[in-house]
């Protein structure tokens, strides 16, 4: 017995069922942005990548620990702005760049208002 | 369990529970967008509480810390740049890159973990990190193909030769057998074997597999990185890791379920690939003289005089990025008083929800996206029905037995009073058949590109109603 691993499959087991719930109600509209979503999620990995830096005590170790970081980072990163970006889009009418005006500062709230 | 252990495990809680919490919220456009917040900073707590880890634990040398920061930085700025800049229509193929990148990463800890470890590697430890690097290297190898295909730098078409199948077999048993045999006597050159059996088949496992899968194919890949780092979790045992692990190998299925669904196939048929490759032709006449072309003023009149006007968009619009064209042309029709609405087929485009989110670019409001179960009544009550580059989701011969496409779910846009194609040729779908739909006589086809044909269309609505 693994007490320890008996744990771990307890939990994956149940993230597995609470990520089917979860997403089967997402509407088809939003799969692409969901896709994205789930995607930049795996780049958790990355706590993954920093902790073998750790252990990383030569040359081989360093090369695989920096490929991983920048890999992960690369995952991360561009994940959720890819995802910000797609989801930017989904707007109601009026399309006014009202969001651009608020994103540049409080300032022209109170002209507007 | 000190109480440093106690604070970061809560913190991967909390973290986890953001993941949640911005899956869900995903539910509707209207909240997706602080879906996606609320996950970036469960990502951002994580990230720190695995810092406050490493300072923790020690051990971490100067050259460590250098190669952690720059990797991370480098990536980073990588990702960065890559979201910013890509074509909303290339899409499909950065998320695949991330797919590699995510998969690879995962694959990396697993074998460095095992690297470390050395001979003293526990049995459960040896059968996730088998799991892991087999399942990471075969992400990252068949993720860069995928995207690569969807790119047009691998042939788009299915490639396969003789016996390709076999080859893809014996990959299959070295990478599981040697790794099966790995978990009974540890061994780091068997570990490399192992992975380059692995990453030769993600490559063989997608090149035989045609352009119009791809998403499919995207989206297992996704599925797969998703459980390549749960697997990681358990190598290193880190919760963080399993959870969010888990949580994408689950929406990565179930995408994945849902798009094979809508395309009546089954993700082994997609798998096992030949579709599209050419012999599932069916040796009909060509439609020939009964197709009835059409030009920009006929259109015009037809759109112009019409009550209710639906879009059809499909990858020909992708394409030719005519999503800006298309905006503006329903535009003008809706300033006439039309009812202008798109019918949005699951699988229009390279991934679901592609046209969605092109025409969100567009700044076309989201609730005029019909979904297919609930435009299909409509049609019946359509005056114009404009397909623009959209090919097998249209075709009738679905309905029947015995097609390529049989029984696969399409938009019913036969049923409306009039159709106008906009398509650059004749050419074939992705199934290789005919479209019957383009010799009926109530269709009248507009040979020309996408964005220039609707552009014209435009014009000759407004010199019409001017």
């Amino acid at each position: 017995m693994y007490p320890a691993l008996l744990v771990d499959v307890t939990i994956f087991v149940l993230a597995l069922w609470v990520g089917f719930e979860v997403i089967s109600k997402v509407p088809a509209t939003l799969h692409t942005p969901l896709m994205s979503a789930a995607n930049s999620i795996h780049g958790i990995v990355l706590a993954g990548a920093m902790l073998i830096a750790v252990t990383a005590h030569n040359t081989l170790g360093y090369v695989i620990a920096f490929v991983a970081a920048a890999f992960a980072a690369a995952n991360v990163v561009g994940g959720y702005v890819v995802t910000g970006r797609m989801l930017k889009m989904f707007r109601k009418r009026p399309q006014v760049p009202a969001e651009n005006a608020a994103a540049n500062g409080s300032a022209s709230n109170g002209k507007s208002a | 369990m000190s109480t440093f252990d106690w604070v970061i495990q809560l913190i991967y809680v909390l973290a986890a529970s953001c993941f949640v919490m911005g899956l869900h919220l995903m539910n509707s456009p209207a909240t997706a967008r602080r879906g996606n917040q609320v996950s970036t900073s469960g990502m951002g707590i994580a990230i720190a509480a695995t810092l406050a880890i490493v300072v923790h634990e020690g051990g971490i040398t100067v050259t460590g810390w250098i190669v952690m920061a720059t990797g991370a930085a480098v990536g980073g700025a990588a990702g960065m740049y890559s979201a910013r800049t890509v074509q909303m229509t290339a899409m499909p193929q950065l998320v695949s890159m991330f797919n590699a990148v995510g998969g690879g990463a995962a694959a990396l800890v697993g074998i460095h973990d095992y690297m470390t470890a050395g001979a003293t590697v526990s049995a459960s430890t040896s059968v996730t990190t088998v799991l892991d690097v087999i399942i990471g290297a075969v992400t990252f190898s068949g993720s860069i193909i995928a995207a690569g295909k969807l790119q047009g730098v691998v042939n788009s078409a299915p490639v396969t030769f003789p016996g390709a199948r076999i080859v893809n077999v014996i990959l299959a048993v070295v990478a599981v057998g040697l790794g099966a045999y790995l978990i009974a006597s540890p061994s780091t050159a068997l570990l490399s074997i192992v992975l380059i059996a692995a990453l030769l088949f993600g490559v063989s496992m997608v090149m035989p597999i045609g352009g119009a899968d791809m998403p499919v194919v995207i989206s297992l890949l996704n599925a797969f990185t998703g459980t390549a780092v749960a697997m990681a979790g358990f190598v290193i045992g880190n919760w963080a890791l399993i959870i969010a692990g888990a949580l994408v190998g689950a929406s990565g299925g179930i995408l994945t379920k849902l798009m094979a669904d809508a395309m009546n196939r089954s993700i082994r048929n997609i798998i096992v690939g030949g579709f599209g490759t050419g012999d599932t032709v069916i040796a009909a006449a060509g439609p020939g003289g009964d197709v009835k072309a059409i030009a920009a003023d006929d259109a015009a009149i037809q759109l112009a005089y019409a009550s209710k006007v639906i879009i059809v968009p499909g990858y020909g619009l992708a394409a030719a990025q005519a999503q800006h064209e298309v905006a503006a042309l329903a535009d003008l029709l809706e300033s006439r008083g039309i009812d202008v609405s798109y019918a949005i087929h699951p699988v229009a485009g390279r991934m679901p929800g592609h046209m969605n989110v092109l025409l969100a670019e567009a700044n076309v409001p989201y609730p005029q996206l019909k979904e297919m179960d609930d435009i299909n009544p409509e049609f019946a009550r359509t005056d114009v029905a404009l397909v623009i580059g959209a090919n097998d989701v249209t075709n009738p011969a679905a309905r029947r037995a015995g097609t390529a496409i049989s029984g696969m779910p399409i938009l019913d846009v036969d049923q409306a009073k009039s159709i106008i194609v906009i398509k650059r040729s004749m050419g074939h779908g992705y199934a290789g058949i005919d479209n019957e739909l383009y010799v009926d006589p109530k269709t009248s086809m507009y040979f020309a590109d996408a964005k220039k044909a609707l552009t014209e269309m435009a014009a000759a609505v407004k010199t019409l109603v001017a």
